[in-house]
């Protein structure tokens, strides 16, 4: 028979994550604990420089006197810092010249997400840099990018290979003293990537990252460095997937874009970490700064679709200093069983004529917490800046909530900045609607939820919204018996 | 093809239907005719399978099979369409879009593959030309900002592509000008054959000079008071509703 409002909920309650699975590969583990041994021992485990040492010692030194915050809408137990490992690596080094060379358990990883290196090599145009627990492993496609004079490759590698590039710009958007988790993760990092695309440069394919979570009770603490140098283009993907676990894993990663003049860097993201299942119990702490800064005319688009983690705390922002540039933020993010989501962006006008587009998509189900903070700061000589900022919000059933916290400052008069909210619930109606012309429930909700989430999905490069598209099915979907 | 018997429903222990008759052969159109409240879009309601409405005796079948166990999806795939009197917004999901997973989740339930590209560009020509369809309205969100003759035109477009063995229109002439109801009912009139059924709810007689019936039915209370041929319509124009009802109470 067809489905209640009651039975509709229960369904949408019972989707098991799909990726429950994880990979037994032997890991070269640090002990638990963090103190200024650790960090040393991390920096000397990738043979680091002595001036990035101290880096992640200052951050250490500012992060142990800071207090972990509070403000967002979020909880959770807090973890237990001292109770995690800092660094683990897959033991079989060196690095892989070939497929063939690859651990075969690892590709059966790979497999199983549906990321075969084999497809991705042949689909012409994506460059794939697979972050396994910490450690890249393999990356494709440098040897086209190199001939452009693109460098893609893990920040260990790049910290030795182009120390003045990292050194110019690491912590130059995202301080290492910014907040908590951004302190934590410039004191630990383990690995993350690398881009730099040089003056003029349009990046010919986009550059995507897997990033992955394999190791009982290891943090992972990426760190990401995107430089786009004047009149360059590029865009990156990445996506991310995570084995199903007990515990509470903690994700604190940073992202750092620099847009130089007249650069464009387009930034997409799809999330699908564990979320803990239907009780609640277990999922990945996802507290991550990614924030890019735009000098003149230079235009910085952040699209993120975000499916998984149990407790998730992001804002992808904009720092829009030079004049005429451009920041946008398009989000979907989906909540359901007893996932919690404080996430938003932040657009902050210090040039003139500056430009921001905030359209934000919300959709809870189950018992989930969905919020959307966003900021829009418009700075004293910031003339005529303008900001267009939508947040829509999906609900399925009555037990979970949607909240919008938009905060706007404004110090200069010439400033538009625009406003628009909207709440909307998946009726029983649609769904008998679409039943009667044989579409079933299932497929029904894919349908809405598909069209709600359509003008973020359009922002996706192609291949990634297809994934996406399946994504949001995946998380919402049940097995209708 | 559609075989009712002595059907009763509610809808949260409010008895609406009482008792219905009636037996729709492939290639006839019934008109069903009554006042407000008698029950008319209970019953399109109740033979497409909603949910909310309990049937408490009786049984429906379609070219024999019983109705009862098959959810709303299943009915639709066994080739009942049902024209809405509020046809829903979908935001985001152009008519287009929806008209394709409607059609190809149909096809997957019989066992076929979904509709090849050109094919279904094919059919989606020949009926908005029957219909009067612009293009553009095909990559409109469905019934999102449509005005009433636009969502109502949207249905019988919908009706043309899946070809159903039963239609049931609901209320189709509610909200409609006389241009918009008179390409309405010619796409309907065109898409009536010897193998497919029609049953047209309408309050009034009006969309029934354009749509004819071989039958007329009136229903009051819950229960068909009266059968008839087109003819009975114009009684009904004529006298209206009043007469019947104190027939039917004696």
């Amino acid at each position: 028979m067809a489905y209640t409002e009651e039975e509709l909920k229960k369904e949408l309650e019972t989707k098991e994550y799909e990726y429950g699975f994880y990979t037994d590969i032997e890991s070269d583990t640090f002990p638990k604990g963090l103190n200024e041994d650790i960090v040393i021992g991390i920096s000397k485990k990738k043979e680091e420089p002595e001036w990035m040492t101290e880096w992640r010692l200052e951050a250490f030194r500012v992060w142990k006197e800071m207090e972990e915050p509070e403000w967002a809408n979020v909880h959770y137990e807090k973890p237990n810092f001292q109770d995690i490992s800092y660094y683990s690596a897959p033991n079989k080094k060196p690095k892989y010249n070939s497929l063939d060379e690859v651990d075969p358990e690892l590709l059966e990883t790979f497999k199983k997400l549906g990321i075969s290196l084999d497809e991705q090599k042949k689909l012409a145009g994506v460059a794939v840099d697979i972050v396994m627990d910490s450690v890249s492993v393999a990356t494709t496609f440098k040897k086209t990018l190199a001939e452009k004079g693109i460098i893609f490759c893990s920040i260990s590698e790049a910290i030795q290979e182009h120390p003045e590039l990292v050194k110019k710009y690491i912590g130059t958007v995202v301080p290492q003293k910014d907040n908590f988790y951004a302190a934590l993760n410039s004191a630990v990092f383990s690995d993350g990537s690398f881009c730099y695309i040089p003056k003029g440069v349009r990046c010919p394919m986009e550059l995507s990252t897997y990033f992955r979570i394999n190791q009982a009770g290891t943090g992972q603490f990426e760190r990401t460095l995107v430089i786009a140098d004047e009149g360059s283009y590029v865009s990156y993907l990445e996506g991310c997937t995570a084995p199903s676990r007990d515990e509470n894993q903690l994700h604190a990663a940073v992202v750092e874009l620099i847009a130089l003049d007249d650069a464009e860097i387009k930034y997409s993201t799809v999330q699908n970490w564990f979320p803990g299942d239907k009780d609640g119990k277990g999922g990945v702490f996802n507290f991550v700064t990614k924030r890019g800064l735009c000098e003149k005319n230079a235009k910085i688009s952040w699209t993120q679709v975000e499916t998984g983690s149990a407790v998730t705390w992001k804002y992808p922002s904009c720092v829009l200093k030079g004049d005429n540039s451009i920041g946008e933020f398009y989000s979907i993010a989906v909540t359901n069983n007893f996932q919690q989501a404080d996430t938003g962006t932040k657009m902050i006008h210090l040039g003139k004529n500056t430009k921001s587009t905030i359209i934000s998509k919300g959709i809870s189900a189950g018992q989930s917490q969905n919020s959307y903070r966003g900021l829009v700061q418009v700075n004293s000589r910031a003339e005529n800046a303008r900001n267009f900022s939508q947040c829509d919000s999906l609900l399925m059933g009555n037990s979970c909530g949607a909240h919008t916290f938009p905060y706007i400052e404004t110090k200069n008069k010439s400033a538009q900045i625009e406003h628009e909210a909207t709440t909307s619930k998946i009726g029983e109606d649609q769904i008998f609607y679409c039943n009667q012309r044989g579409i079933d429930t299932e497929k029904a909700i894919a349908l809405i939820v598909n069209g709600f989430s359509k003008e973020v999905l359009n922002k996706l490069p192609m291949e990634f919204a297809v994934e996406a598209q399946k994504l949001l099915e995946i998380s919402l979907e049940g097995s209708v018996g | 093809m559609l075989e009712i018997k002595d059907l009763h429903a509610s809808i949260e222990d409010k008895k609406i239907l009482k008792g219905i008759n009636l037996e729709v052969n492939p290639g006839e159109v019934h008109a069903i005719m009554g006042p407000n409240g008698s029950g008319k879009s209970t019953l399109a309601s109740v033979i497409a399978g909603k949910e909310e409405f309990e049937v408490k005796k009786g049984s429906i079948s379609l070219d024999g099979e019983d109705l009862e166990e098959l959810a709303p999806e299943e009915r639709a795939h066994n080739g009942i369409f049902m024209s809405f009197q509020y046809p829903v917004e979908i935001p985001g999901v152009s008519v287009t879009n929806f008209i394709k997973t409607a059609i190809n989740e149909s096809r997957k339930a019989r066992g076929l593959e979904d509709m090849p590209a050109n094919e279904m560009l094919k059919l989606i020509r020949e009926k908005s030309e029957l219909l009067e369809i612009d293009r553009k309205f095909l990559s409109r969100s469905l019934n999102e900002g449509f005005s009433g003759g636009e969502k109502k035109r949207n249905e019988i477009f919908q009706m043309a592509m899946m070809e159903p063995k039963l239609a049931i229109l609901d209320e189709t002439d509610s909200g409609l000008d006389i241009d918009a109801l008179r390409i309405v009912a010619n796409g309907v009139n065109k898409l009536r054959g010897k193998d497919n059924a029609i049953i047209v709810i309408t309050h009034y007689q009006r969309l029934l000079e354009y749509i004819v019936p071989d039958y007329v039915h009136v229903l009051h209370d819950g229960k068909i008071v009266k059968s008839g041929t087109k003819e009975l319509a114009l009684e009904l124009e004529e006298k209206g509703y009043d007469w019947l009802k104190q027939e039917a109470v004696l």
